[in-house]
């Protein structure tokens, strides 16, 4: 037996790590997928993976497969939405709307990177914008819709408080915000893990 | 085109137009007074939530909040209209999938309920585009015109949730050649120029630009570099989202991918309203083109002097 054919016996094959992690994948949906044909039209037109690693057929393809390293990725992240490969997939897979699911996937599995952390939790949640102009550090932004001639705030949740608390108030009740304190929980444990793991390979 | 004349619209401000591109919200809010249509605050609305990012996280999340805000539409009694494509995508795809899940519809209003709100998805978000270019018309807008430009070449830019996912849009499908925003810029005189990827994305939705900020800037660099090539005098644009990124964007990428552009892009970044709204005559005080200079580190970040050197000796 020569060496190459040996080594290809021996070599690690990727198994689903958790079936959990595969059976959510099929919960959310995912199994639309098997309609993929591999075409790659998805990977063609997506403006992302033209300056990213992100490649979106291979993507979807390892979360059909169940490889939770998908979620740790930070390429889900890179898809702007766009939707050409919605639009153009040939096999009418929503493809676009698997990558959000993919993602809904990731945050649960405490997959969110900090600034999207610090963006729903610190910002969204709290005031009910996604682009905030209340508070100290947004005078300049008051300031500056007043000289236009408008109200230093908009009439939006930025002026009644009460609608804050009514978002606030859903989003507890739909699991928003034990998504985002699980989501942190996990990422600190996983943190912690790997610093743990890195001082005792030294 | 309706023959109606009284258009009214519940308006959906959501986050980058009142809080960081108001001039955006002002052109809106005084070239539909201008033609006529009303616009009824909704009062106590949050962010959309953003279809990229907070649909990213929870889709519940996302549903109920989209849900709630088109509720607020509901009470006013009339269909919610937004400026921003990101707000249209969550807007109109949150009342699309409600309306073909009826289980999903369910859970919401038993939400919603808590809060003594309902949702029950009798009218259509819109985008402005909408309502300019199929409730008003062309041919009604045109009515208005009173000064044509001469010789101003304007790169127009769609961006992407205006028009996709398309069986959720109402523009017959069509997604790979749109010309809804040519045409309502053609009505002013200027010419809309071709360039290569025209209808690319900017960069900075679906969670992207929080993400990594460079990723976002160099789809906007190759966006630039074509509108550069193919001889723009300014952009136009009908998302703030877009603006934002070909705007401070244009910033960013003048940094970032300083050794590979050569010049620095200078490029005005025009809101259609504000465009629309100088043709028709309409001051530029009242379409937020004139900057308070005291005011510093605010939007634009990219001077719009050009154009509006280009409207004096223009139309003026």
């Amino acid at each position: 037996m020569s060496d190459n054919i040996e080594k290809y016996i021996k070599r690690k094959v990727f198994k689903s790590s958790s079936s959990r992690i595969a059976q959510k994948f099929v919960d959310v949906g995912l199994e639309k997928l098997r309609a993929c044909i591999n075409c790659g039209t998805c990977t063609a037109s997506c403006p992302s993976g033209r300056r990213t690693a992100f490649r979106t057929r291979s993507a979807l393809r390892r979360a059909l497969s169940g490889d939770e390293s998908v979620l740790s990725d930070i390429d889900i992240w890179l898809c702007s939405t766009c939707y050409y490969c919605y639009e153009r997939c040939p096999r009418d897979i929503p493809v676009t709307d698997m990558i959000i699911k993919l993602r809904n996937i990731a945050v649960e599995e405490g997959y969110i990177l900090d600034n999207h952390f610090t963006l729903a939790s610190d910002i969204f949640y709290k005031t009910g914008h996604g682009v905030p102009a209340n508070g100290e550090n947004n005078k300049k932004w008051r300031d500056l819709r007043e000289s236009y001639g408008l109200p230093a705030l908009p009439p939006t949740v930025h002026s009644y408080p009460e609608a804050v608390k009514e978002c606030q108030f859903l989003m507890d009740e739909v699991g928003f915000r034990a998504l985002l304190d699980n989501a942190r929980e996990l990422k600190d444990k996983r943190m912690l893990a790997e610093e743990k793991k890195e001082k005792e390979g030294k | 085109m309706s023959e109606q004349k009284n258009w009214r619209y519940a308006f959906f401000l959501g986050c980058v137009i009142p809080n960081r591109y108001p001039m955006i919200e002002r052109s809106i809010r005084d070239v539909f007074e201008e033609l006529g249509a009303e616009l009824l605050d909704m009062p106590g609305a949050s962010c959309c939530p953003a279809p990229g990012v907070f649909r990213g996280f929870h889709i519940p999340t996302w549903f109920v909040i989209a849900a709630r805000n088109i509720a607020i539409a509901e009470d006013l009694g009339v269909s919610p209209i937004t400026g921003c494509n990101g707000c249209y995508g969550t807007l109109r795809d949150a009342w699309w999938d409600l309306e073909h899940d009826k289980e999903e519809k369910k859970q919401v209003n038993k939400l919603l309920a808590k809060v003594s709100k309902e949702y029950t998805g009798k009218f259509e978000p819109k985008h402005i585009m909408q309502a300019l270019y199929l409730d008003m018309g062309k041919e009604y807008v045109r009515g208005f015109i009173k000064h044509k430009f001469k010789d101003l070449k304007v790169a127009v830019h769609y961006g992407c949730h205006i028009v996709k996912p398309s069986d959720k849009r109402p523009w017959n499908g069509e997604y790979e050649n749109p010309t809804f925003l040519d045409e309502i810029v053609e009505l002013t005189g200027a010419t809309s120029i071709d360039y290569k990827e025209k209808f690319m994305c900017c960069g900075a939705g679906g969670a992207v630009r929080t993400a990594v900020k460079e990723v976002a800037a160099d789809f906007t660099r190759e966006k630039l570099v074509n509108m550069r090539e193919a001889g723009a005098d300014i952009i136009i644009n009908c998302c703030p989202f877009c603006h934002l990124q070909l705007d401070l964007g244009q910033v960013e990428v003048n940094n970032f991918y300083k050794d590979i552009i050569g010049e620095p892009f200078h490029i005005p970044v025009i809101y259609i309203t504000q465009l629309l709204g100088v043709a028709m005559g309409m001051d530029p005080s009242r379409l937020g083109l004139v900057k308070n200079h005291d005011l510093k580190g605010v939007s634009p970040f990219i001077s719009i002097q050009p154009f509006l050197d280009i409207i004096k000796e223009q139309l003026i």
